[in-house]
């Protein structure tokens, strides 16, 4: 122990050049959107291109169960479709064209990695900037539920930032009776089916089975189912309740998402800053 | 370490402060050479100091420039690395039991000394600023080239400084 004491204050000055090196080379990368973006595309451009040839051969082995989940989405929008062709033409109706103020416009997305296990999931996608994503833009998948939100694009990659990250917060209701609260996964939470809404108001009635949907408020359109209700009134001490939530889809065996676009994201931003800037 | 000492060193932080945030970040030959002056304030501490104050006052100054070049962390770092090329040259070239001098200058020093001492500090802290900055390899010679021209300029001036300051002493 003595003999360690005078080596480490013989070399005193090397270990504090360790130290500070390190202190001052995490503040620059932590601090410095371009070091950072540096950091994460150079890590993109390999890791992601090995998991992209990973991908090739489990692609294969989830074909099955890909081939049911379109085929079931086929089978949605082709109900749909009757239904709109039934409609009975002979009424006097006023069309409306409402092709050019469509707000929200998909985008199929390919995930090449896909992460579960973790406190903090990061999920990558094999769509970037050149696709027209943009940070914080949602993404949802194919079925039912939603996934989580754009966190850093490349050209041709972009990361999500998963529901199962603790920094994960989405905006949703109660179907029945449009009750606001906000979607985490929560702490020493690693179950990827359950999720955690909280911030509800106290009085709100809930019982177990109420559909969870997405409200509105922020980048997912308003109406997409994300679960439902497990375990009710778990109260947390404060004046709002939290509710358990199965999740509606799986995150363990993601192949295929939706990126929605929100032609009016930047507007809303840029309005809503304005409008904190005024406070 | 008396007082005057340590009054003398906060005046020339100050001074070397505003003259890098006020002038120098507006001065620059063909976005080319960027001049760093605040370094100066590092080399000129005195002798006596210990390692650690030393490292501590040096990371200080580099936050201090980060906060104003709006680059948190790069010049921190390359004050780190300053301060330790800083340690080992005047570890290896003065005679550690009694410093004659109380700081390193160059009335104190000659010119040799401090102009290789100067030399061998500035380049190491533009290397780690310059790199830190491009933080990529592809673009070597260009980070290279900035960095060297860089070091003649700030060289030109810590020396410039010092003989503005020159102590005519019995030497």
């Amino acid at each position: 122990m003595r003999n360690l004491w005078i080596f480490l204050s013989r070399y005193n000055a090397f270990f504090f050049l360790i130290i500070f090196l390190v202190a001052g080379i995490v503040l620059t990368v932590k601090n410095n959107a371009y070091q950072r973006s540096i950091t994460l595309n150079s890590t993109n451009a390999v890791v992601g291109g090995a998991y992209e040839r990973l991908n090739i051969v489990k692609r294969y082995l989830n074909l099955g169960m890909v081939n049911d989940s379109l085929a079931r989405e086929n089978a949605l929008l082709k109900t749909e479709l009757l239904a709109l062709r039934t409609v009975d033409s002979a009424k006097d109706v006023t069309v409306k064209d409402t092709t050019l103020q469509v707000q929200y416009t998909y985008l199929p997305a390919k995930v090449i990695k896909n992460s579960f296990t973790l406190r903090n999931n990061i999920i990558t996608i094999n769509k970037g900037r050149l696709d027209g994503l943009q940070p914080d833009m949602a993404v949802i998948s194919p079925g039912q539920g939603v996934i989580g939100l754009i966190r850093d694009v490349s050209d041709h990659l972009a990361t999500v930032r998963s529901l199962l990250h603790k920094d994960t917060r989405i905006s949703v209701a109660i179907k029945k009776n449009n009750a606001l609260g906000s979607l985490v996964w929560g702490d020493r939470n690693f179950d990827i089916r359950k999720a955690f809404v909280t911030d509800i108001p106290n009085h709100v009635k809930m019982v177990v089975g109420d559909t969870i949907i997405t409200s509105g408020a922020g980048e997912f359109p308003v109406g997409i189912p994300v679960g439902r209700v497990r375990k009710t009134n778990i109260s947390t001490g404060d004046n709002f309740l939290a509710a358990e939530v199965t999740l509606f889809n799986d995150f363990s065996n993601l192949q295929y998402v939706y990126v929605i676009k929100n032609k009016y994201a930047r507007e809303q931003k840029l309005l809503e800053q304005n409008s904190k800037t005024d406070e | 370490m008396n007082s005057r000492v340590v009054i003398i060193n906060i005046v020339r932080w100050l001074l070397l402060f505003f003259v890098q945030i006020f002038l120098l970040r507006n001065l620059g030959f063909y976005n080319l050479s960027t001049p760093f002056i605040y370094v100066l304030f590092v080399l000129a501490l005195p002798f006596g100091m210990p390692n650690l104050l030393l490292y501590l006052l040096a990371f200080g100054t580099g936050i201090a420039m980060d906060a104003f070049y709006d680059t948190l962390g790069v010049h921190a770092t390359a004050c780190a690395v300053l301060a330790f090329v800083r340690i080992s040259f005047i570890s290896v070239t003065v005679n550690r039991d009694g410093f004659d001098e109380p700081e390193p200058s160059l009335s104190a020093m000659g010119f040799k000394w401090f102009g290789l001492y100067a030399l061998l500090c500035i380049f190491f802290h533009h290397l780690v600023v310059f790199f830190l900055e491009a933080f990529r390899l592809s673009e070597l010679g260009y980070t290279l080239g900035r960095c060297l021209v860089s070091c003649i300029f700030t060289l030109f001036l810590v020396l410039l400084a010092q003989f503005i300051f020159y102590k005519r002493k019995s030497r």
